[in-house]
This record gives C-alpha cells, structure tokens and sequence, in this order.
C-alpha cells in the first residue's frame, strides 16, 4: 500500500493544500484595509494649442500642455500582499462633445521595496493630452486626481482615488508658439 | 504495477465498472457546470483568463490567472484593466485604460495601453480601429492569481504532455476504488 507513487500523491496534494491555504490567508488578512491617503498636486504651466492629431482623426483637435507638481508619501501602503502600486494622473472634465472625458496624463509603476515618497517639481506629462475635438480651450473645469491600483501577490485588484485633487482651467486662447 | 491496475480493472463486475464511468462523467459535468455557473454570476463570456503576454509586466507575468467580471452597469474607467477582442485576432489583449470618452446617451470609446509597451494600442486594434467600445470588452480584471496559468500554458505548448494528464486522470478516476 505504500508505494512510491502514493507517498509521492500524498505528499503532493498535502504541499498543495498547504500553499492553497497560504494563499488565501495571505488574500484574506490584506482584503479590508483601507488604502486611501493624501496627495497634493497642483498645475504649473497651462496652454492649449490647436493642431491636428495624426494618431487619431487627423482634424484639428485641442491639445492641452501642463506641468504639475506632486507631493505624496505611499510608502505605508505596502504590505506582504502588494507587489505593486500603479500610479496615474487623470484629467477628468466635460464638453459639449462629451459628458466624460477622462485623459491619463502620466503614471508611474512604484514596486515593492522602492521608493515610494514622491516630490515632483514642474514635472511634464508622459502622455498627450489631446481631447476628442475641441473642448479644451477655455474649459473652466478640470480635475486632476492621482489614482493608484494596487497589485497584490494574490487577490483582488482595487483601485483607489487619492484624498485630495486640484481643479484648474484653460487659457480662452490658443498658443502658437512652440511650447 | 500496470499489471496489478489491469487485473484491478478486471476482477471488477459489469456494475461496478458501469459505476467508474458514471463517476468519472460527474466529474467532467460539474466542472463544466461550474465554468458556466461563472459565466452566469459574472456576465463575462469567459470569466477566468491566463496572461499570455508580458506587456503588462511587472503587474502581470504570463501564466498568472486573472479573474474577470463584466457587468453592463458598471462602467468603465481610466486605469482599469480590461481584456478585450480585437478583430483578425484569435487571443484576447489584457491592458489598461488610458483615455476615454463617454457621451451623454452612454456610449463610450476608449484607448488602451499595455503598462511595458511604450506606445498606446493603436496599432494592435484592426486596421482603421481608433476606438474600443464596451462590445469589444470580455471583462475587466478583478482578482489575480499568480503562476496557475502555466499548466495550461505548457499544455498548450506540448499536447503530448496534456494526453499524458488526461490519460493518467482517465485512468485513476476509472480503476481507482474507493
């Protein structure tokens, strides 16, 4: 009754349910915590220029320029079960267009052991900041918030909004001028 | 060994043998009926899906498991994680959401991008496609398995791997007596 193969099934299913219940206490000790905190951020420079979007429609669509700054300290929100934080920057604002606009305009991948304690100085945005027509130009209500999605080891993939936001408007007229 | 498991196989009579089989076709049924239980609880087409692509690296390896939702009413927003079809392309692309934009009667086109590609996923979508809409969505990404996926990976890579499993589980699950 004892032969290799079932020592070896044993001993198999029993590492298996070992690491299975590993697992999930890890998932389950982690699931209710709260992960908000504070970020500051505030705009710099703001234009907005008019030009065609040859990634998309090739017509003539606002494009929006910013600098900003950033100060945030993340560094409590890593525990055993997050691997990863997924930083991003939205703009979040509305046109005659379209109700919703959310555009990315920059995000950054912070791991686990690395420096999570952020202070940018009239940072550039990574993406473009092209709007789905021209609704940009003298918008007066822009949201910038800073959102993180934390990448556990195991379990759930939540995204959180952080406390705190800045709100700044468009020039009414375009610049053309390189910026 | 072989040996012992035939003559196993042959002291058993006509209805336990029947019974074997009807064992091992429960199995099969109630694993069927729980991926389509899934499907009905979480309104995906395919609720579990296995990271084939390290373009989402280092959030998302390839063989790790994602478990999606889908539900109408929940919409979708910047930074989520949605797997989606793109036409002429048999694999769905798991990425993220980097802009969008909703009109008041609902309808909605957004952008994705993988978080290791340097450049947004235009050139992956079909030639002329600018836009995703919710009809190109299978889910977006709620929970997150890592490693499981490789068993279907390897098995995919080597089938004569996977008739080796699916002969071996045959087997015992025939001539296995409780």
């Amino acid at each position: 009754m004892h032969s290799v193969l079932t020592r070896g099934n044993a001993i198999l299913a029993y590492s298996l349910s070992v690491l299975a219940v590993l697992t999930f206490v890890c998932f389950i000790s982690t699931v209710f915590i709260d992960y908000r905190t504070n970020a500051t951020m505030n705009t710099v420079k703001v234009v907005v220029k008019n030009v065609a979007d040859y990634s998309a429609s090739r017509e003539k669509n606002d494009l929006g320029f910013l600098t900003f700054d950033l100060q945030t300290d993340l560094t409590h929100l890593f525990n055993w079960n997050v691997k990863q934080l997924f930083l991003y920057l939205t703009a979040e604002y509305s046109t005659p267009n379209n109700q919703l606009n959310q555009v990315v305009l920059w995000d950054k991948i912070i791991q686990r052991g690395e420096n999570a304690v952020l202070d940018f100085k009239n940072m550039n945005t990574k993406y473009y900041f092209w709007d789905d027509g021209n609704g940009l130009r003298g918008n007066q209500n822009v949201t910038l918030t800073l959102s993180w999605n934390i990448i556990p080891n195991a379990g759930l993939l939540p995204s959180i909004f952080a406390l705190g936001s800045h709100a700044f408007r468009f020039p009414v007229e375009y610049t053309t001028a390189r910026v | 060994m072989l040996q012992s498991l035939f003559d196993d196989v042959k002291r058993m009579n006509k209805r336990q043998f029947l019974y074997q089989v009807l064992s091992f076709g429960m199995i099969v049924s109630s694993a069927l009926m729980i991926w389509k239980g899934l499907m009905v609880v979480t309104e995906s087409e395919s609720p579990i899906v296995v990271v084939l692509s390290g373009s989402m690296e280092p959030a998302f390896h390839r063989g790790d498991l994602l478990f999606l939702t889908n539900y109408k009413d929940e919409p979708v927003r910047v930074g989520e994680i949605v797997v989606f079809k793109v036409e002429g392309r048999d694999i769905p692309i798991v990425h993220r959401v980097l802009k969008l934009h909703e009109k008041e009667n609902g309808t909605v086109k957004f952008l994705t991008k993988g978080d290791n590609n340097s450049v947004d996923d235009r050139g992956l979508y079909a030639p002329g496609q600018l836009w995703l809409t919710k009809k190109d969505v299978v889910g977006r990404a709620r929970g997150f398995l890592p490693y499981v996926g490789m068993v279907t990976i390897y098995m995919n890579e080597y089938p004569k791997f996977k008739y080796a499993v699916l002969a071996c589980l045959g087997l015992y699950v025939l001539v296995h007596r409780e």
